[in-house]
């Protein structure tokens, strides 16, 4: 493989600006979150210039590495600080350092009027470091450096606010969901490690034919939990909705377009294991097609406009890891999609900070209304984003979200027209609840006070939201003419057979699909364009929107199965401790003390019943290590 | 040169000197204090740098007749893993005194007190991780337990003799049991060849298998209770409460590290088929260990407490990566001990600063930090970050290398620990919020940042933590030969990948 010893440099220019903001202290207020635009933008160069070079060499020398070092090394556990640049992660430097270049410039806007703009853009930097080092690691460990690198920047951004005590709450929430899919990496590591004695994605791809099906379907499984966890996937999707709680460029660039996707990543990465896996990879199915149907119905009962599009990221990356559980075929169909999602997405989320930024920082669209008359550049932009999310060709989810619905109905029999079905399902949903925000956001009458109108925002925030725009409309007819990111991305995965069975002609599916997108957008327009919209949120409510609102029970569940229990258990325990463990020793203290002056007092039920507790201690204790010596 | 009898008899000559100091030159005494542990600190480096890596042998070794009627010798000497510890103890000792300026300030007795018995405390250190004679070893493990009996009892807070008593009693108790041991071996070598102290004399006796395991279990209850592990724990908590949070830094970051010390060196080398036997027990320990002090830390109100559960949960890390049996298992035991003393260190001396300004060591009191001392909450924060062991900290390396290496020998051990990391989310994060997120609560609004002098003692700990998260080979080229060659001593190899491989 080739070697290009520049590549560190993508990672080491955001880490640079981040510790030199944040030790700089507020010296750096004034040109920290300029430096830190010019590092991610230099990144972004980088990055190009390595694409240029990729795309003159031939599909198999396509691919260049960089070791650094040698970082842990231990008997046969060698793993280097070693960097690989492939044709799949160079689409995912692309997208980080590209949309997140973007996202610095209208955050220079954004938090103008923010004293600790120098700590934000501090964050933002560490954040693009992280998510570079998550794409570039060569090995599962070095993924995982970056896959907590950037949760961290994550949980610091969702609490940028902290001393709101709810964002404090919600930025804690997405660190300890995330830890928990990070357990699962943690095993995959393990198991890979036990089994293959390595955890290079190199070692592991060769190493996983000789291995058996057993190994692989738990490591499959493993990482489809660290994949849940990061990427907001059920069962652990509950942090997303929460994190909104972040600055609004935030919620564009990790919340939409980026670090959410990184379990796509890590599924995709994994190919060799899931296609070798094949109940692992009906798990992931089966992830990817609750969640695009969970994500969309919880968006379809939201007001606020922030959870109302994380609801709809969450099922987007449904769709996303729905495809990769489909196969080779699938892989580059989900990359395609989390491209174009992250152009329209993070679009649609930097039209919806404008908004708020013109509104007064509100997020109720139910106090919307008629912002287009306002705000016509950012409901342009938002438009063609709506547009491509909705799959209306020729825009960009047309290409992506189509050949995803396509392949999902391609997987034979059953199952084939079952998650074709949601897959299907899923995009009527997504047209109503798109539509109505749209209808909400940027149509109808005013609903307030009309003599403090909105106003439009600067040029430094519609300058990305215009480059973003026009990716929504182009980004999925460039990748896919001709098929060009399918041969792109093909010397990455096993060769396969063309499509699957084609039970339905493309044409059709395509046709099906823009008739339930039709159906969606006009159940909305029935619903809230016509008439007026009322300004509160109407309480008469069935009992499956009250259930849609309360995200379909989803804290209910975590807090009475998990955290409620945790609690008791916990207060248990301090209890257990201080008057079982501890009481045992002050007992036989006691005992010892007064056994010495009078024998009598050892046959006090006191110490009677320590003995008791001990032997039932015993008991368990051999239980115990039966069970961790299996 | 003896660079081991050097480095012990630095602190010895500081102590010395302050004693010869007026009383009411406090000050003084604590510059003295500094320098002799400066100087250590320099001393311990360069031993470090001349340490030649390779070699498995034993260095820097002296022996010399202390009291020939028993066989009894001065007889020291290091291989990595003591070393590692070795100069950890140097390195923090400098630390907690600058850091903990004003600690003795409070004190039942003087200034010039405390620092002799910091001194002297550091001297005992060096001592027990050096010793290569199990009677000198035993000597300098019992004479610790005083200094430090004075400086919870004398300089603590709160309820400070009790706790003070609570940690004597336990600690001689567990003292007790391993003369016991100690005196068996010693008869035992005389029934074979000679009366010895010397451990790899003593290493190649024949016993019975009863025999092993009732010495065994001397010496593991004596090293459990020092660690501590579950259910010998209790004592510590209420010293680490009561104790000023330098003499905590010392306490868990280096005392208790005698404990899982004494397991490598005297506990696999003298009775490896004992161990075998309670390998079983003491891996299902150590899980509890780690889930109970993490479960124990999430439920703790008071923060010195919170930090001294942590640990308990770490130790049990630190004890399961021992008797995983595997080189990942014992380097990363070993590289955790060494990391798990800078970032407790950090936890406490950032804790103490905390308490000494708000004048409360409850959790509840405190909140809103961030925007008030911003340098100090960044500081606990990373110190935290440490603890919950985030990747590209020190404390990931040793963690993950004890998780894997356990894994491919106790896979369902290694399952249930990893459930910790998730704990260890909640055990920081809840304190981290409820005393430095939220709005700024009454009482917290005027609190001074800190000062250069803490900032001075802070900045090498964090400095360290981040270094070898991102470079642990310094240390581990250091570990690696000796943890490899104990575990060849006993006859361990690694597990092979199971499922072909490369």
């Amino acid at each position: 493989m080739l070697v290009n010893n520049g590549l560190v440099y993508l990672i080491a220019l955001p880490l640079f600006g981040a510790a030199l903001l944040l030790l700089s202290g507020r010296r750096a207020d004034r040109w920290g979150h300029l430096l830190a635009t010019a590092l991610s933008g230099m990144s972004f160069i980088l990055g190009a210039v390595q694409f240029y070079q990729m795309l003159g060499r031939s599909p198999e020398n396509r691919a260049v590495s960089q070791k650094l070092f040698s970082w842990i090394s231990v008997g046969s556990f060698n793993i280097d600080a070693g960097l690989l640049v492939d044709q799949l992660s160079i689409c995912f430097v692309l997208l980080i350092t590209g949309v997140g270049t973007l996202i610095h410039i209208y955050s220079i806007a954004y938090m103008d009027h923010d004293k600790d703009r120098r700590r934000f853009f501090a964050y933002l930097n560490f954040f693009i470091a992280a998510m570079l080092l998550l794409v570039m690691g060569d090995s599962y460990l070095n993924l995982y450096v970056g896959w907590e690198g950037v949760g961290l920047a994550s949980y610091l951004l969702i609490g940028f606010w902290n001393h709101k005590p709810a964002y404090a709450t919600a930025s804690k929430k997405a660190f300890i969901a995330n830890r928990v899919g990070d357990m699962g990496l943690s095993f995959a590591i393990m198991i890979a490690f036990a089994t293959m004695g390595t955890v290079s994605f190199s070692g592991v791809k060769e190493a996983a034919e000789g291995t058996s099906q057993g190994a692989l379907t738990a490591i499959g499984i493993m990482l489809l939990l660290a994949a849940t966890g990061k990427s907001a996937q059920f069962p652990l999707q509950a942090w997303l909705g929460d994190a909104m709680a972040g600055p609004t460029p935030v919620s564009a660039l990790i919340h939409a377009a980026t670090m959410v996707t990184a379990g796509v990543y890590l599924i995709t990465r994994s190919n060799f294991i899931f296609d070798a896996a094949p109940t692992a990879q009906l798990l992931v199915v089966i992830v990817g097609a609750i969640t695009l149907l969970f994500g969309a119905i919880i968006g379809t009962a939201k007001d606020d406009i922030k959870k109302a599009l994380a609801a709809s990221t969450m099922s987007q990356i449904g769709y996303m890891v729905l495809a990769t559980g489909l196969g080779p075929v699938g892989y580059a169909f989900a990359i395609m999609h989390l491209l174009t999602h992250g152009f329209f997405k993070a679009g649609m989320f930097l039209g919806a900070g404008s908004v708020m930024h013109g509104t007064g920082d509100e997020v109720n669209m139910r106090k919307f209304g008629g912002i287009r008359h306002f705000m016509p550049i950012t409901f342009a932009t938002f438009g063609l984003g709506y547009l491509a999310i909705l799959g209306v060709p020729p825009f960009a989810g047309f290409y992506s979200k189509d050949k995803i619905i396509e392949t999902a109905f391609y997987a034979g029999g059953i199952k084939g027209i079952l998650i074709g079905s949601v897959a299907l399902f899923g995009a009527a949903l997504t047209a109503f609840y798109m539509s109505r925000v749209m209808i909400l956001t940027f149509a109808g009458t005013p609903r307030y006070d009309i003599n403090h109108p909105p106003h439009e925002s600067s040029f430094l925030m519609l300058l990305p939201m215009g480059i973003l725009a026009i990716g929504s409309v182009a980004s999925g007819f460039l990748l896919a003419r001709g098929e060009a990111l399918v041969h792109w991305l093909e010397p990455l995965f096993e060769a396969h057979e063309g499509h699957g069975k084609e039970i339905l002609p493309p044409v059709v599916i395509s046709l099906m699909a823009l008739a339930v997108v039709i159906i969606g957008a006009a159940i909305a327009w029935f619903k809230y364009g016509r008439g007026t919209v009322a300004d509160t949120a109407p309480t008469d409510v069935s009992i499956f929107t009250r259930i849609a609102r309360r995200d379909l029970l989803q804290d209910d569940f975590n807090e009475s199965v998990f955290m409620r229990p945790g609690q008791a258990l916990t207060r248990l325990l301090v209890k257990t401790d201080d008057v079982v463990v501890d009481g045992t020793v002050r007992g036989v203290a006691a005992a010892a003390l007064a056994s010495g002056s009078s024998l009598r007092s050892t046959q006090t039920g006191f110490v009677r019943s320590y003995a008791a507790l001990i032997v039932i201690g015993a008991v368990v204790l051999i239980a115990a290590i039966w069970a961790v010596t299996l | 040169m003896n660079y081991l009898t050097l480095i012990m008899a630095i602190p010895l000559v500081g102590a010395a000197l302050i004693a010869t100091l007026p009383q009411a030159k406090s000050l003084l005494a604590k510059q003295f204090a500094l320098g002799t542990t400066l100087i250590a600190a320099v001393a311990t480096i360069l031993m470090t740098v001349k340490f030649e890596r390779g070699n498995t042998d034993l260095q820097f070794v002296e022996s010399y007749d202390w009291i020939k009627a028993f066989g009894i010798k001065y007889a020291v000497g290091v291989d990595g893993i003591a070393l590692v510890l070795i100069l950890m103890t140097a390195l923090l000792t400098p630390i907690v005194v600058l850091a903990g300026w004003n600690e003795s300030d409070n004190g039942r007795w003087s200034t010039k007190t405390f620092y002799i018995l910091i001194l002297v405390l550091q001297t005992m250190s060096f001592g027990v991780f050096a010793a290569t004679d199990v009677f000198l070893f035993y000597v300098f493990f019992e004479a610790m337990l005083v200094p430090v009996y004075f400086l919870i009892g004398g300089y603590g807070s709160g309820e400070r003799t009790a706790a003070a008593v609570k940690f004597l009693l336990y600690s001689l108790f567990g003292g007790l049991l391993m003369l016991a041991s100690i005196i068996a071996l010693y008869v035992l070598s005389g029934e074979q060849g000679g009366h010895t102290f010397n451990i790899a004399a003593l290493s190649k006796l024949e016993m019975s298998s009863t025999t092993q395991n009732f010495l065994f279990l001397g010496f593991f209850i004596a090293f459990a209770i020092k660690a501590p592990l579950f259910p010998f724990h209790t004592w510590l908590p209420d010293a680490a409460k009561s104790a000023t949070p330098g003499t905590s830094v010392l306490l868990l970051g280096v005392l208790d590290k005698v404990g899982t010390f004494g397991m490598i060196r005297y506990c696999l080398a003298l009775f490896p088929e004992a161990t075998k036997t309670f390998t079983p027990l003491i891996i299902t320990l150590s899980v509890i260990s780690i889930v109970y002090g993490a479960f124990l830390a999430i439920g703790a109100k008071d923060i010195k407490r919170l930090i001294a559960y942590t640990s308990i949960s770490h130790f049990g890390f630190i004890t399961l990566g021992i008797f995983a049996m595997t080189t990942q298992g014992h380097s990363g035991a070993t590289l955790y001990m060494f990391n798990h003393g800078f970032s407790t260190a950090a936890l406490f001396l950032v804790a103490g600063w905390m308490i000494s300004r708000r004048g409360s060591s409850t959790i509840a009191d405190f909140g809103g930090l961030q925007r008030v001392t911003p340098v100090m909450a960044w500081s606990f924060f990373i110190a935290g970050m440490s603890s919950l062991a985030l990747p590209g900290l020190s404390s990931f390396v040793s963690e993950f290398l004890v998780l894997v290496g356990t894994f491919t020998r106790y896979p369902v051990a290694a399952v249930i620990a990893t459930f910790g990391i998730v704990l260890a989310a909640l055990y920081i994060l809840i304190p981290v919020q409820r005393s430095l997120h939220g709005p700024t609560t009454p009482g917290n609004e005027n609190l001074a940042d800190l000062n250069l002098r803490e900032k001075i003692a802070i900045a090498p700990v964090i400095a360290v933590i981040v270094f070898l998260g991102f470079y642990p080979a310094p240390a581990l080229n250091i570990i690696n030969p000796a943890a490899a060659h104990v575990l060849s001593q006993i006859g361990f190899t690694d597990p092979a990948p199971t499922h072909g491989g490369k």
